[in-house]
């Protein structure tokens, strides 16, 4: 295939690789942490790019599927003994389930009465996190400390954790560009640009919709039981937090919507702006107020992200920057 | 029959949009849809193509009932169209535009086979050289032509051409007559809505006349124009349509 061969496949997927490659020979603990937090936005923000970026529907609530397939998964782990990697995959494949169902429902709606939708969607999974006694309701699950022993310890569990978020966040990319240069994905951007239009033209929208619903929905589930498995416990308040969900959003516009590279480079960008205005005296309970500023300017001033403003403006670079 | 369409109605509220439309259009053909603004044209086109379900009335393509399907099953079936609102889809290139057309249309193309389609498409109606380009970038006359392209790509058995000639100058309406000639010859049948009456009329084979949503007459074009009902809705003026016939 010749689109193997083109750098803006081999950019985005040779950093995440090296990256990771880093990390794992420093081996050293601190270095990890960043990583996996980088690893887990990147993947998060380019599962966002899906839905928002290719489909054109904006999710406030992209972070439930974070939330319950990583509760699901945490449950199969803690409750259930299952192994690491295919609780994991389960928690993928719960949520891409559930986003086949909700898609049904609320993909009918458009523009801002679908994002409203996705926001009552949230709360009501926190709601129900919060009520449901299998999944320890209020105050959630805990992992026994036996748990870790096949890993040879808590200490190799959490490189084993950070090995499994590095293979997604590849994977994430990889169907990222795969769906891009597809098909499938030229129909999801006609439904972008104009989704009757795209139905006069023969695209299935409603199908191809729940499609891109539920591909988004595969890696936020995955890495979700990845992360509460790092932290040990899972809690409502944790998994249902609103304001990661319009991070995700920050990071895929800052970034670039609708590219390969965008929500990479948006996620790295804002993670480590983020950081600066935590440790920051005056900013630190203000980071989400800036977060805010930051996607107000980018609608206003540069609505096609960092990445888009670079191929719009050099024409040579767009076979580089997917 | 490649297309019939019978006793359809459609209201939108109180309004009357349709009423008992009838009429069948033979393989082959190119049948001009005429009538004052507001006449119910554009909706007709929508309950052809599945955008709207008719309230009564069956629309039978090739031998298929396909009364209340949705577009793009309406689509796949072979039947596309140019919108008389032109609707580029902004942020991708004019090729990656006719690509959609000839990925989603009836013979429903993989990428490289859509791409080389859409060249051919783009060639034919000469937009080739701005393959390209943003569709946004593009001017009205050329986002005209867009459409047809992205119409032709999918290669429909039957082509509703919804005012393609409207906004045009009339050098481009030539060129764009022309164009539509050639398609003609390729053996598409064409359902088309035209105000421009020389244009319709010297290229259509049959007229149908519309006028708040009731089909008031139909015939060849001569028939037409000298059909006092249609003078009086909608042509205004029988010197008009004598100078219409003589050129």
């Amino acid at each position: 295939m010749q689109a193997w061969r083109r750098l803006g496949f081999w950019l985005p997927v040779a950093v995440m690789f090296v990256w990771g490659l880093l990390v794992l020979v420093m081996h050293h603990d601190t270095v990890r942490e960043t990583a996996f937090t980088l690893f887990m936005f990147i993947a998060l923000a380019s599962s966002l790019n899906i839905l928002l970026g290719y489909t054109g529907y904006v999710s406030f609530g992209h972070i439930v599927f974070f939330g319950l397939g990583g509760y699901f998964g945490f449950y199969l782990l803690s409750q259930h003994n299952w192994p690491l990697l295919p609780s994991a995959l389960a928690g993928g494949v719960i949520s891409a389930l559930i986003a086949g169902l909700l898609g049904m429902a609320i993909l009918r709606l458009r523009g801002a009465y679908f994002a409203l939708a996705t926001i009552g969607i949230n709360e009501a999974a926190r709601a129900f996190a919060d009520n449901f006694s299998p999944f320890g309701g209020a105050t959630g699950m805990f992992i026994q400390f036996s748990a870790y022993e096949p890993y040879g310890g808590p200490g190799p569990a959490l490189w084993a954790s950070f090995i499994y978020l590095w293979i997604i966040t590849l994977a994430v990319i990889l169907v990222s560009y795969l769906v891009k240069h597809s098909r499938f994905g030229l129909g999801l951007l006609a439904i972008r640009e104009d989704e009757d239009a795209a139905m006069v033209m023969g695209v299935k929208a409603p199908r191809a919709k729940t499609i891109a619903f539920m591909l988004s929905a595969v890696g936020p589930g995955m890495i979700g039981t990845l992360y509460f498995f790092k932290n040990g416990n899972v809690e409502p308040g944790d998994a249902f937090q609103l304001h990661m969900s319009i991070e995700m959003l920050v990071m895929v516009m800052l970034g670039g919507m609708g590219t390969v590279l965008g929500p990479l480079l948006g996620a790295v960008t804002y993670v480590g702006l983020r950081g600066y205005l935590l440790t920051t005296p005056i900013f630190q309970n203000l980071h989400l107020a800036v977060a805010g500023l930051i996607l107000l300017l980018i609608i206003l001033f540069v609505p096609a992200g960092a990445v888009g403003w670079v191929r719009s403006r050099v024409p040579w670079l767009r076979r580089a920057l997917e | 029959m490649i297309l019939q369409v019978q006793n359809v109605t459609k209201r939108f509220g109180g309004l009357q949009a349709l009423s008992d439309v009838t009429f069948d259009l033979p393989e082959g053909q190119i049948l001009g849809l005429i009538g004052p603004n507001g006449a119910g044209k554009t909706t007709l086109f929508n309950v052809i193509n599945g955008v709207y379900a008719p309230n009564a009335g069956r629309v039978i393509f090739r031998g298929e009932d396909i009364t209340g399907k949705p577009s793009y099953e309406v689509s796949r079936r072979g039947m596309a169209r140019a919108h008389q609102v032109v609707r580029p889809l902004h942020e991708l290139t004019v090729r990656e535009n006719v690509m959609v057309g000839a990925c989603f249309g009836r013979e429903g193309l993989h990428l490289a086979a859509a791409a080389r389609k859409a060249d051919a498409a783009l060639a034919q109606v000469g937009l080739a050289d701005r393959a390209d380009q943003p569709s946004g970038n593009l001017n009205v006359a050329q986002k005209k032509r867009l459409e047809l392209a992205r119409a032709l790509a999918a290669h429909p058995y039957l082509l509703l051409l919804d005012e393609v000639l409207a906004g045009l100058n009339p050098s481009e309406i030539a060129s764009m007559m022309e164009t539509i000639r050639a398609i003609r010859d390729e053996g598409f049948t064409i359902l088309m809505i035209e105000h421009v009456m020389q244009a319709v009329m010297s290229i259509s084979d049959r007229i149908l006349v519309l006028d708040y949503g009731v089909l008031i007459a139909s015939g060849s074009p001569e028939e037409v124009v000298n059909n006092p009902q249609v003078i009086e809705a909608y042509l205004g003026d029988p010197e008009m349509t004598a100078r219409l016939m003589a050129e």
